[in-house]
């Protein structure tokens, strides 16, 4: 994991200093709301419908127990003894204090965390794929790119005045599992037929209300020309962006009306330039970040096999576990998707077991998943039924990573200003109906989104089934969306018709999924039975 | 109008800016405004006999000044370069580092807030066009 040195330490403490002097003047009134706002929003910190909330980077979705015990502590102190944690891999408290706030972020700055550009129109928190250093398939670990990544936005002077927010996400595998192609820049690490590491650039993806998938911009980006490219992507992007609408302010937008070609035309100029200036550290940067990600000291020689025996146990080792890059050992999924529970929440308690495991089991490491689950990445197989007892004395060891109640909610209109209608309550109405274990794991991999408004925070553009909640003449309605997919495959929904209240919506998504049942042939998912099919079965199934 | 801010030595410059188009129409003029929604590169060819070029932020939402600012400082422009419009105390430090060196704010800034927010980090991350060196150069000596 990477470790701050002296400067990294005093940019973020000065950040601390810095947002204090700001709450202060604000409290003081010696700065309007109005201005407080894009100030605070710089640092995380919304005004919702009840109280604060505040969002806390976690850098590529990866953590140390250290930091993990920090995230409960602050629920605890500070909040309702929860934490919600949210589909860019960071946390979000709900219910904080304005005055608070600068010792929190003072707290956080203790154990090397911030919550720097979590909202506002800059440069968010990278994230990345939470299996980075652990999965089978990865040509290499992608964390130390996005290390420099984030060292390179924060504060940048350059783009703290986007015309919109901007997210990057970048992976290293084949399996695309951040869903790069629906951010404004998607990076994907491979070796090129000559053997070099570069990155395939996606520019211009995005969910929202006009969703996009992102087009490749440059096919092969050297890895000296990260960062200058970077900057030329961008300043096409602050000059030339959308500033007239709101919502045609993001770069999916520029890319779109300008085309691609021309987009990538542009970018090359600008960097043609921009790579004359050195804004490109040595490789001895990278290097010497990338030494903070040297694999784990992992043991050879132990037993790769595990004792199945007990049959719960089984059922979670086949859905939870997987494949681990070092014989002997699995990735855990820890899924925070209980039936009747809010997709993504915590508890203190919650947090720290999990803390606990990842310091004795994990090699002091845990990733936060776009999913909204928490992973133990480097987990020994002797270790697995222990820690799966462990979990299920914390009611976390739920059985249904990737299945139907493994739903991605937003917080909806249970929390958030924006919602047009609640999320939360549907995510559980569904996981209630398909309760049972052994008919979701019959239904295999499905993805279900589910987003409160146009925003899309709840992805549900990029769900096997996704639902939107829209307002309709002053009630609560829900659309339907199929096929949409955030992975390689990427691909966005349907709607199927005209929408549903809130029970109606779920009795439509059991008629679809009995349909799929019927259609389906060996091995096929309903994404695939979807797409060979088409919408019109479904259709008729749902409203016939 | 606020208070104005200079951060340069030499004397302010007198002359009254003109618009882009009256700029690029005719030859002697040596200040020049540019509204956010021009290209500063036009001026390129003719940085040599600019003294002031004043930078519009109608909104300080509106950051592409801050691009135009180092494009400007890039393209070698030594000139006085001045933000004009909705400049607040917690911007300034990020146009310093963009190339600005004068300030027209519409509204008074705080000095004393505005002291405290430009001494206030040690470290940057990235080159900009202040010349400081961003922490991998410090790093790797
Ligand atoms: S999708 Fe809408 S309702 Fe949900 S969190 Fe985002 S803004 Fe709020």
């Amino acid at each position: 994991m990477y470790k701050y040195d002296e400067f990294d330490q005093s940019i973020v403490d000065t950040r601390v200093a810095e947002f204090r002097d700001q709450v202060a003047r604000r409290l003081a009134g010696e700065i309007s709301e109005d201005q407080f706002k894009p100030l605070r929003l710089m640092n995380g910190l919304y005004l919702q419908l009840h109280a604060y909330m505040l969002r806390v980077a976690v850098p590529y979705g990866t953590l140390s127990s250290r930091q993990m015990r920090m995230l409960a502590h602050i629920a605890r102190k500070y909040d309702r003894d929860y934490g919600h944690f949210t589909t860019r891999q960071n946390i979000q408290y709900n219910w904080i204090k304005l005055e608070d706030a600068p010792d929190i972020l003072a707290d956080l700055a203790s154990v090397e965390m911030h919550a720097i550009q979590t909202s506002g129109n800059c440069i968010r928190n990278t994230t990345s794929d939470q299996f980075a250093g652990a999965a089978a398939d990865e040509v290499t670990d992608p964390r130390p790119w996005a290390e420099l990544l984030r060292q390179w936005s924060t504060f940048h002077p350059e783009f703290s005045y986007l015309p919109r927010k901007f997210k990057i996400a970048i992976v290293a595998a084949e399996e695309d599992r951040a869903a790069i192609k629906l951010h404004d820049i998607g990076l994907q690490l491979y070796n090129n037929d000559a053997g070099e590491l570069g990155f395939r650039v996606f520019v211009g993806g995005g969910m929202g209300r006009t969703p996009m998938v992102a087009p490749v911009i440059r096919e092969f980006l050297p890895t000296g020309d990260f960062l200058s490219y970077l900057e030329a992507c961008l300043r096409v992007y602050n000059r030339y962006g959308r500033r007239d609408n709101i919502y045609k302010a993001r770069i999916k937008i520029l890319v779109h009306e300008l085309g691609a070609a021309e987009y990538a035309r542009q970018v090359e100029e600008e960097w043609a330039h921009v790579k004359t200036l050195g804004l490109d550290p040595p490789p001895g940067e990278f290097e010497r970040i990338a030494a903070q990600f040297a694999l784990p000291a992992f043991e050879t020689g132990i037993a790769d096999t595990v004792d199945r025996s007990d049959p719960d146990f089984a059922v979670w080792l086949d859905q939870n576990v997987k494949a681990h890059k070092q014989p002997g050992y699995a990735i855990v999924n820890i899924s925070l998707k209980p039936v009747g529970g809010i997709p993504g929440d915590a508890s203190s308690a919650q947090i720290d077991l999990m803390a606990d495991l990842a310091e004795t089991y994990s090699f002091d490491e845990l990733r936060v998943t776009h999913a909204q689950n928490i992973v133990l990445p480097h987990v020994k197989k002797a270790d697995l039924y222990t820690i799966w007892q462990k979990l299920v004395a914390a009611d976390l060891a739920s059985a249904n990573l990737d299945l139907i109640s493994d739903i991605i909610a937003c917080p909806g209109l249970d929390y958030c200003s924006l919602a047009n209608a609640r999320s939360i309550p549907v995510a559980q109405k569904i996981a209630k109906r398909f309760e049972g274990l052994d008919r979701q794991r019959d239904l295999g991999e499905l993805k279900l989104k589910i987003s409160g408004c146009i925003n899309a925070c709840g992805h549900h553009h990029a769900g096997h089934i996704g639902i939107l909640g829209v307002d309709r003449k002053g009630t609560e309605n829900y659309q339907l969306l199929l096929g949409g997919s955030g992975a390689e495959d990427a691909s966005l929904g349907r709607i199927t018709g005209p929408g549903f209240d809130e029970d109606g919506v779920v009795d439509a998504i059991e008629r679809a999924i009995e349909k799929y049942r019927t259609l389906r042939t060996d091995g096929e998912r309903f994404l695939d039975t979807y797409r060979r099919v088409g919408m019109d079965p479904f259709k008729e199934a749902i409203y016939g | 109008m606020g208070n104005a801010l200079r951060f340069r030595d030499d004397t302010a410059h007198e002359e009254p800016a003109v618009t882009l188009d009256a700029f690029l129409g005719q030859t002697n003029a040596t200040a020049v405004r540019l509204e956010s929604d021009e290209d500063a590169r036009k001026l390129i060819p003719q940085l040599g006999q600019l003294a002031l070029i004043e930078v519009a932020f109608p909104k300080f939402r509106d950051g592409r000044g801050y691009s135009a600012a180092r494009i400007l400082r890039e393209a070698g422009y030594t000139g006085e370069l001045r933000a004009a419009g909705d400049v607040l105390v917690d911007q300034i430090p990020y146009m310093r580092r963009c190339g600005f060196d004068s300030f027209a704010p519409e509204a008074d800034i705080d000095t004393d807030a505005l002291e405290r927010a430009l001494s206030r980090y040690e470290h940057v991350y990235q080159k900009a066009a202040d010349g400081r060196s961003p922490v991998w150069a410090l790093r790797h000596g």
